[in-house]
């Protein structure tokens, strides 16, 4: 295949084979996309026409008696996601502006580096790592301290924040650093420490990447599956307070694929992932609205 | 030293038979089989499925669920050749269809408490409260003051669809019960947590966990197998008439020692044919 790119590159003097290899990839690409969406789409149809018990955007969710409501999980979706990031995100802001201010100016030391890569090793630890871990460390320390269960909102909401914590750490990083880089010879002439150039001249200027790695951490949030799914005590209903159970669209996909193959559960389910991309595109395009801003 | 090695040799030998004996009836086939019904099949019937489709590439199975209803009208109809039902055929079907029914396992539910919980009995009409929500108190049911943390499986798992069905009398669990995905999960949220009470398939029953005596009856595997304990099931393959051909084969596979420890891996009981 890479030879055939290359000899159709060599054969043709102004690059056509190239052209023409890229508008094919571009368009296979774009075609799978749109084939993908359509299909949820077409799927999704037909549950919300038919409507019968009340249709997927109601309140309860109980199959046995025709309830395919799938309101709480959207709900519990967009709830853990936002316990998750909020937390997740200042700790990350912290973690970063340490890791960017070290005390021997320009120099990390033993300990930033090895923050430094454990971070980045963190983006590679399987999410069901992180939630063996709670489940046997995490759930019952919250039982026995605070009461419920152990599997509630809160639980999964911590473990979550850790889980995006990494990416909160490298997208601030990377949008951070070089502006710290372009003042920091004027910021030391005038007696500053980086910690202060950062609190006082980078951060006031960096709303993008303040916003997209708070977003970006929502996104990863809201996606996850296996930690919602292991942690969250998955009931069907709206939790009443941070220690009771709560179901996630990504986990309620997970629980009732498990077993259903058809049938109107099943279907129900394509409004999930409908209601799932519909969040994560419109995360996306705010990403994209702050890069036009910044 | 010549007695020791034919000695080895012959188990060696009756070992490989063994392993690869039910299997054997498959070499040389060739063709389809379609399986939907009762999702509490699904897990025996992919096994089962897989293992086949590794030995002989030349035959295709697939596995559906929809549920005891869907299994009885789509082998009726002929459209799968396998239709499976978490419960007896009724005579209707019997004689509208012409069906052969084949009882390959039994699904016993137990219900489960942490070993470090005193109650260790509970009457039928207590479980039904308990699982309905009406009682959230241990100190109710004779035990310590403590709330019950209750734990379901998911919507359309065959281990929720039998205790619903046998334990709770049709009845359903509360929506604010936790929900797990296995049977594996529900031992170990009932291990960790002091104050949980849920319910497994009787097979995977063991000292991390307690099966709770119902109405005196006491959940173990013999107990189900000869009926003394009575929150169960029999899983059944439906036929339209005498299986024949690739579909003989696969219901055989189900009782052989393969199918077996594949019925026995989902935490179900199996049963030999009749």
């Amino acid at each position: 295949m890479g030879n055939g790119i290359l000899h159709a590159a060599a054969s043709s003097r102004s690059g056509r084979g190239w052209v023409f290899l890229l508008r094919v990839s571009v368009l296979m690409a774009m075609g799978g996309m749109a084939l993908l969406f359509l299909m949820i789409v077409a799927f999704a149809l037909p549950v919300f026409v038919q409507g019968e018990g009340g249709g997927p955007f109601t309140w309860s969710w109980a199959p046995g008696q025709g309830h395919f409501g799938i309101l709480p999980m959207v709900a519990g979706s967009l709830a853990m996601g936002a316990t998750a990031v909020a937390p997740g995100w200042l700790m990350g802001l912290c973690l970063c502006a340490w890791l960017l201010s070290p005390e021997k100016a320009g120099r990390p030391g033993v300990a930033r580096t090895l923050v430094g890569g454990l971070v980045r090793v963190m983006t590679a630890i399987p999410t069901v790592v992180y939630g063996f871990a709670a489940v046997f460390l995490l759930a019952p320390s919250i039982r026995m301290g605070l009461g419920g269960s152990g599997f509630s909102w809160l639980t999964a909401s911590l473990m979550l924040s850790v889980l995006i914590l990494p990416t909160v750490v490298l997208v601030l990083q990377a949008g951070l650093a070089p502006r710290l880089e372009a003042v920091a010879l004027a910021g030391a002439a005038m007696g500053m420490s980086r910690m202060e150039l950062l609190w006082y001249v980078v951060l006031p200027s960096a709303r993008a990447p303040l916003l997209s790695s708070a977003v970006l951490g929502f996104g990863r949030a809201v996606g996850d599956t296996m930690l919602p799914l292991m942690l969250a005590g998955n009931a069907p209903v709206m939790p009443d307070s941070l220690l009771s159970s709560l179901r996630t669209l990504t986990a309620h996909m997970a629980l009732v694929t498990s077993n259903e193959v058809g049938g109107a559960a099943y279907d129900s389910l394509f409004m999930a992932g409908l209601v799932l991309i519909v969040v994560n595109a419109a995360v996306s395009l705010a990403i994209r609205r702050m890069g036009e801003r910044a | 030293m010549n007695r020791l090695f034919s000695a080895l040799a012959l188990v060696l030998l009756s070992a490989s038979l063994a392993v690869a004996a039910p299997l054997d009836a498959f070499k040389g086939q060739k063709g389809s089989i379609d399986i939907a019904g009762g999702t509490a099949h699904i897990p025996v019937m992919k096994k089962a499925a897989q293992a086949i489709m590794t030995a002989n590439g030349d035959i295709r199975i697939t596995v559906a669920g929809g549920g005891s209803g869907v299994g009885v009208q789509k082998v009726g109809e002929g459209l799968v050749q396998i239709g499976n039902t978490g419960r007896a055929l009724k005579d209707s079907e019997v004689a509208k269809y012409g069906l052969k029914t084949s009882p390959f396992a039994i699904d016993g539910v137990a219900v489960a408490v942490n070993p470090a919980n005193g109650v260790t009995s509970l009457t039928k009409a207590q479980v039904k409260d308990v699982f309905a929500g009406k009682i959230a108190n241990w100190k109710e049911l004779g035990g310590k003051d403590a709330p019950i943390s209750l734990y379901v499986r998911e919507d359309g798992s065959g281990t929720r669809e039998t205790f619903e069905e046998r334990a709770l009398d049709k009845g359903t669990s509360a929506q604010s019960a936790n929900v797990v995905n296995s049977n594996g999960a529900m031992k170990t949220a009932i291990a960790q947590d002091p104050n949980a009470i849920g319910y497994v398939g009787i097979g995977h029953l063991d000292d991390s966990i307690r099966g709770v005596t119902v109405d005196g009856m006491v959940p173990s595997q013999e107990n189900a197998a000869n009926g003394s304990y009575n929150i169960t099931r029999l899983l059944y393959m439906n036929t339209k008439g005498e299986p024949t051909g690739l579909t003989a084969l696969f219901v055989d596979y189900i009782y052989s020692e393969d199918g077996k420890a594949f019925t026995s891996e989902a935490g179900y009981i199996p049963v030999d044919k009749k």
